[in-house]
């Protein structure tokens, strides 16, 4: 029994170690590669340097068509920021007509913003680049199917002006059944071929169009006009030597709080401290990769979130250990102690967790960008706290216990 | 310990605080971050320290009354803040001529940031509202798990906590922004942790004592949790202030207000909500 205690305790003690040091410098063998956990974190603008803008539609569309011009805007957005050749940009909608693109790495707001913001470029032009119409003319894009032969097609309408234009041009190309060049953004969209003179700007494209990839070209060839103007109502630039520098600066300052809340807990608590350091430490291999797991990004605020709820995660253990020497004071044996100890405790830690938590998911529901973060961290870290200081914390006093190796009470602190 | 006995002293303090930090808010007003009003923040590395009145003349253009702090070891990187809304295009206008004055890189523009006033109220109304809607849950989920005498109490002790931040901030000068929500709300999270616990010892306790008693009563609860608060209080404030001492500045902001709004929260546990809710409990006529 007193052997079966040690080395369950020990077994338990290996696996935390080994999973702090996979975390620390990650892990190779036998075909099995591991990161290290710092790079797998998704870091936010603040931490790792880059550009961040919202744009807002300066327009009165409310619902559906609200919608549209978003969802087509976005669509716009994504391609041209896809030319740039990024990693992990991100492009959301924040809102009902607010889009956010934030640009990690991203040196020049400026150029990239300029790239970003400028007005889509969409052209029908001849093989020789002569420009027929641009974006500017097309009134309307829209799928429609056939009626006889079923299959979609792409319907076009341009204005006065473009209908005269581009009636005018397929005079020309029709005899030779030579194409049009649909361009967005310098690249070719789409090459259909003219069969006939269309006088009344009102034209159809046809093709091997499944319903998705003409709705994809009606799309593009509408988003050829930004359908409204968009304002840069937030935009923030930081540099990465800014950012690196927090990260880094932070990290050692997380490390040395860490250090010294570890050999205070062991001098106070003797060796249930050292119990709580290895829940500590299983506290933090949970809320890490739980938060890579989550692909959640972080923030200096989720740094901090992560702090104060391994405070709330040392507070469990304290409010045990408390209680546990309050049954010794009592004059309970060891093990009725921690028993009578972890169930009176239990009360306060569920009451006083949720009702910080509540704050979390108050704070994740109204917050935006790395408030929110800061909420995802703080909710995860009380999940966290709560499961190691009921289980991990629990599972090592008892095996200690057990072992005989907390006879002396001394050795709780009491 | 006679705690519950000397409240008028705990009042008094905690009310001589705030009314002070009131006062300063009224006089000079917050130190609002761009968060709230809109507005527009750069910071640029200009690799010497550089007057004050001469960024002044070149940003008079700008904004005349633009906020200029110098921020780093020795000086060298400038902090601009105006109320006026520029997009990316004026920001970059406006560097070039500092860039091409001393002879800057593009990277030399360390931060620039820019919200529109509109947005600036929103975050500044979402925020109030965050802080109403979380304290009436934790009302309701309170008054659920212990009773309303209990929650009434831990609500007064949280407001307490609210008010001091912002007189902490007045105070201080610590500019409002968005992060000041994350950290009110945390030590509010943090204070109503520290009250339930010792919430949790009187609830624990109160058949043992007589009505006439409830002040004995509180006193006691305290006695016997105060290890654990001091405790916790001091693992959390001790591994808080590492990252003030190592932090960057944008991390000094947030943590200087986080640990002293943690100190306060403990304190409103013990010499606010305890007392508050004996006053509570004895005015009540039937229980």
């Amino acid at each position: 029994m007193k052997n079966r205690g040690i080395a369950g305790f020990l077994a338990l003690v290996v696996i935390i170690a080994f999973g702090v040091y996979t975390a620390l410098s990650g892990f190779s063998a036998g075909g099995i590669n591991i990161a290290p956990l710092g790079n797998q974190v998704k870091q936010g603008l603040d931490l790792k340097g880059g550009v961040y803008v919202v744009y807002e539609a300066q327009t009165d569309a409310k619902g559906e068509e609200l919608k549209k011009i978003i969802d087509q805007t976005i669509e716009v957005f994504r391609r041209r920021i896809d030319t740039l050749g990024l990693t992990e940009p991100v492009i959301v909608k924040e809102g009902e007509k607010r889009i956010r693109i934030e640009l990690p790495g991203v040196k020049n707001a400026n150029d990239a913003l300029e790239m970003i913001g400028k007005t889509a470029q969409l052209k029908f032009a001849l093989q020789d680049g002569t420009v027929i119409v641009t974006g500017k003319n097309v009134k309307k894009s829209e799928v429609v199917i056939d009626q006889q032969s079923k299959e979609p097609l792409v319907a076009l309408e341009f204005d006065a002006e473009g209908a005269k234009a581009f009636a005018d041009a397929t005079e020309q190309l029709a005899p030779t059944q030579s194409p049009i060049f649909i361009v967005l953004d310098n690249e070719v969209i789409s090459s259909p071929v003219v069969n006939e003179k269309i006088p009344n700007g009102q034209a159809t494209i046809t093709g091997n169009f499944t319903v998705e990839s003409a709705s994809e070209l009606a799309n593009l060839i509408r988003a050829g006009a930004l359908p409204v103007d968009f304002k840069e109502i937030q935009t923030s630039t930081i540099t990465a030597t800014l950012g690196e520098n927090a990260l880094k600066m932070s990290l050692l300052g997380a490390k040395v709080g860490i250090a010294i809340l570890i050999v205070y807990m062991m001098a106070f608590y003797k060796l249930p401290g050292l119990v709580a350091a290895v829940a500590l430490a299983a506290y933090g291999l949970i809320v890490g990769y739980s938060f890579v797991g989550m692909n959640a990004t972080l923030t200096l605020p989720g740094i901090a979130a992560l702090i104060l709820s391994m405070g709330m995660a040392v507070d469990a253990n304290v409010i045990i250990f408390e209680r546990i020497k309050e049954e010794i004071g009592k004059g309970k044996s060891l093990r009725v102690a921690i028993d009578a100890g972890f169930s009176r405790a239990m009360t306060t830690i569920i009451d006083s967790n949720v009702t910080t938590f509540i704050a979390g998911v108050v704070l994740y529901n109204f917050g935006t960008g790395p408030i929110k973060g800061f909420a995802v961290m703080l909710m995860l870290g009380i999940v966290a706290s709560m499961f190691t200081a009921v289980v991990v914390s629990k599972l090592l006093l008892k095996t200690l216990a057990n072992a005989g190796f907390l006879k002396n009470n001394k050795l709780f602190g009491a | 310990m006679k705690i519950i006995e000397k409240k008028k002293i705990w009042f008094g303090a905690s009310a001589a605080f705030i009314v002070a930090g009131l006062i300063a808010a009224l006089l000079f007003g917050f130190n609002y971050g761009i968060d709230f009003t809109g507005g527009t923040v750069m910071e640029m590395n200009l690799h010497k320290n550089v007057s004050i009145a001469e960024i002044k003349e070149m940003s008079k253009e700008i904004d005349s009354n633009i906020t200029i702090n110098k921020l780093g070891a020795d000086k060298t990187v400038v902090q601009l803040k105006t109320i006026k809304d520029m997009d990316s295009q004026k920001i970059n206008g406006f560097f070039e001529t500092f860039k091409a004055k001393y002879n800057l890189e593009d990277t030399d523009l360390l931060k620039a940031e820019q919200i529109g006033p509109s947005v600036g109220n929103e975050i500044k109304n979402k925020a109030m509202l965050a802080v109403f809607v979380s304290t009436i849950f934790m009302l309701i989920y309170i008054s659920f798990r212990f009773e309303l005498s209990y929650g009434v109490a831990a609500i007064v002790s949280l407001v307490h906590d609210v008010l001091f931040m912002l007189a902490f901030y007045a105070l201080f000068r610590i500019p409002l922004n968005s992060t000041f929500i994350a950290a009110i709300l945390t030590v509010v999270g943090y204070s109503i942790n520290d009250t339930i616990v010792v919430f949790d010892r009187i609830r624990e306790n109160i058949g043992n004592y007589k009505k006439s008693e409830y002040a004995t009563l509180a006193n006691d609860s305290i006695k016997q949790t105060l290890i654990r608060t001091m405790n916790t209080s001091l693992t959390t404030i001790v591994t808080i202030s590492a990252l003030y001492i190592f932090g960057v500045d944008a991390i000094k902001e947030f943590t200087l207000p986080l640990i002293a709004g943690i100190m306060v929260g403990t304190y409103s546990s013990i010499f606010i909500a305890s007392p508050v809710w004996v006053s509570f409990k004895q005015k009540q006529k039937f229980s």
